[in-house]
């Protein structure tokens, strides 16, 4: 940060730090609210003040008849939102290989392909929904949920494979040629280690875009209900914590994700760094 | 050693859309050569340079290898290795693994890849930098690791591409250095694209000067630098004034121009003799005018002499670059410092630049670069 001539801040600096304040009280606090508040005492209500401390509404989610099938619900939103992770991962790198050669139509099916990002999520899931209805096909999480949130996560995920193709020069693919690496060899250990964490970035996105997903799944889901849209139906009709201690349960979800994705960066970058240092070391110690 | 590396371009050319990068050009680089390709950016030697190593396939015409068209062939079965201008260094690689990548896609065990690039890490002085990764690097030491990858692969022919344009200038005199006794100790071909015209005169056996998706000229760099075949070649590697006239008269052996504004150029008439009427262009060496300060209105007699007004005076140490005012490009008059200061001009004065008729030398091509007969089968 640039020192001001006599050592004070300008009081522009006092301003902007004031919004940028509040612009994080805003975004976290009504969240700190929640997970205060899920940890609400066994009488207590919904609002402040807390009326003792226990972790009872987290039991109440899993055993309480009246919350719905939470358990189930969870386990469905995780699995469909690994298979969107996993086919998103897939066909953005593919996608972005191709596009990194100009093919005839390129520019047509990017804007088909990023057109999606647009339509509302809510008709999207009602044209689905419809279509599988006329084809006679009933609707389910695995099958037409999970295209409603393709169309949702494969836009996101080319435009960032992408960006970060843009900034991989062709020189990389070029020396691996000339060194003798065939197309395979040059993706396997050139282009894929270098655009690695690109694509942990994709993975990341994915997953949580398809996690939280409501508009996409209302009426593609069929009829097991995915963690989002359960949520929703307990709003109606539960009044209890239950519903705090469930916002809290599924932020500690999305965080453990990114924190497993970090955490995954880190140990490659640690391996690299470890190894190089432990062959230094051998060298030195040999000669 | 593999088999020696000769290069040959046959009519070769390379269009992309509609632009004309390299149009039809005849080379052939012997086995051994260290060559430069000389030319200002997009006048198409980086396209002469992927095209030889297999990055860019040709719109028409051949690239042999020794005597073999190697076109659609890949780069290890041509047998070159490309140093790539931002080197190309694998991030996610040390240096080690950087230098054995082609050892490992091959397939060669991991024991004897490494043993193979710790060898040659050393021969490039790197081996402390083994375990490095490229990020650590300064721009010499990328260098010489992408030397040292590109030299693993044992090609006969060395392509680099501006090796030298990312470094300070201490570094790239010195690597300068390096790449020529490189070269000479493994006595394959290098093929050197670079836009600085010292580099290509310091290095080269073989300079190429390009323009414009041609071959200008095709020799020696003293020949390139001294007998220079066209005007673009003389302008560009400096070091001669450039003056064009018509051809008036030619008799006992001596060709008579008339210059625009500067009275006359007489020379020995060599061949090819220009006919009379024809238009040319002459070049004089700057080192090889002598300057006359002019009293009055004097200077008449302007035969092989330029009348003028000096513009300015740079002193560079061992020798003075003098510029006249003239009516088109500069005419430039180097002089060494002993002659310069016994009798010294100023900016402003009048002067007559002068030389003698066997330093004429005759360019061809005279009013365009329509006619290039010399680009095939040069040096």
């Amino acid at each position: 940060m640039a020192a001001h001539a006599n050592g004070r801040r300008p009081w522009t600096f006092y301003v902007l730090a004031t919004v940028f304040a509040l612009f994080v009280l805003f975004l976290y606090g009504p969240m700190a609210c929640i997970y205060i508040l899920s940890f609400q005492g066994p009488n207590g209500g919904l609002t402040f003040p807390l009326n003792g401390v226990s972790t009872r509404w987290f039991g109440a989610l899993f055993y309480q008849e009246r919350t719905g099938d939470i358990a189930g619900a969870f386990s469905r939103s995780i699995s469909l939102a690994v298979v969107v992770l996993t086919l998103t991962v897939i066909f953005s790198v593919m996608a972005g290989l191709a596009f990194r050669r100009r093919f005839i139509g390129a520019t047509l099916i990017f804007y088909v392909a990023v057109a999606s990002l647009i339509v509302p999520g809510l008709v999207l899931s009602v044209g689905i929904g419809l279509g599988f209805q006329m084809l006679g096909v009933p609707p389910r999480w695995y099958s037409s949920a999970l295209g409603a949130h393709l169309s949702w996560t494969l836009p996101f995920g080319l435009l960032i494979m992408f960006a970060i193709f843009s900034r991989l020069g062709r020189s990389y693919e070029e020396a691996a040629r000339d060194l003798g690496a065939n197309a395979w060899q040059s993706l396997r250990h050139v282009v894929i280690p270098i655009v690695l964490p690109g694509i942990i970035g994709v993975a990341l996105f994915g997953f949580t875009l398809s996690y939280d997903e409501f508009p996409r799944s209302w009426v593609t889901v069929g009829p097991k209900n995915t963690l989002p849209l359960e949520i929703w139906g307990m709003t109606t009709n539960i009044t209890s914590p239950a519903l705090y201690a469930l916002g809290t349960v599924t932020t500690v979800i999305s965080f453990i994700v990114i924190a497993i994705s970090l955490i995954s960066i880190a140990i490659i970058q640690f391996h690299r760094t470890r190894r190089r240092v432990a062959r230094e070391r051998t060298m030195q110690a040999g000669s | 050693m593999r088999r020696p590396g000769e290069v040959e371009l046959v009519d070769c050319t390379k269009r992309f859309g509609d632009t004309m990068a390299v149009n039809g050009i005849d080379l052939k680089i012997p086995a051994g050569t260290y060559c430069c390709l000389l030319g200002p950016s997009g006048c198409g030697k980086t396209t002469i340079l992927r095209m030889i190593a297999g990055h860019e396939t040709p719109t028409g015409g051949e690239v042999r290898i020794d005597g073999e068209n190697v076109v659609g062939l890949l780069p290890v079965q041509r047998g070159t290795s490309m140093m790539f201008q931002d080197y190309a260094l694998f991030p996610h690689l040390t240096c080690l693994d950087n230098v054995a990548f082609s050892l490992k896609m091959s397939g060669v065990a991991k024991a004897e890849r490494r043993e193979r690039a710790r060898q040659m890490l050393a021969r490039v002085q790197m081996a402390h930098f083994a375990e490095r990764m490229p990020a650590q690097l300064s721009g010499g030491q990328k260098q010489r690791i992408a030397l040292a990858r590109a030299l693993i692969t044992n090609p006969r022919v060395l392509l680099l591409d501006e090796p030298l344009s990312a470094l300070d200038e201490f570094l790239r005199l010195q690597m300068r250095g390096e790449l020529r006794r490189m070269q000479r100790d493994l006595g394959i071909t290098f093929i050197h694209v670079t836009h600085t015209q010292q580099e290509a005169i310091a290095l080269a056996d073989l300079v190429v000067v390009m323009n414009d998706g041609i071959i200008e000229q095709a020799a020696s760099a003293r020949d390139v630098y001294v007998v220079p075949l066209t005007a673009y070649v003389a302008r560009f590697m400096g070091g001669q004034n450039v003056l064009g006239g018509r051809v008036c008269a030619v008799m006992d052996g001596t060709v008579v121009l008339d210059l625009p504004d500067h009275g006359r150029v007489e020379f020995p008439a060599r061949d090819p003799v220009p006919p009379t009427g024809s238009t040319v262009n002459i070049s004089v060496r700057r080192d090889r005018i002598h300057l006359a300060k002019r009293i009055g209105d004097g200077g008449a007699d302007s035969v092989n002499a330029v009348n003028g007004k000096v513009r300015s005076v740079e002193y560079q140490g061992t020798w003075v670059k003098v510029t006249l005012e003239g009516g088109g490009e500069d005419f430039v008059v180097n002089l060494p410092d002993g002659e310069f200061f016994a009798d010294p001009v100023n900016a402003g004065d009048p002067v007559r630049a002068h030389w003698t008729a066997s330093d004429v030398h005759l360019l061809i091509g005279g009013a365009g670069r329509s006619d290039r007969p010399y680009a095939r089968g040069q040096n």
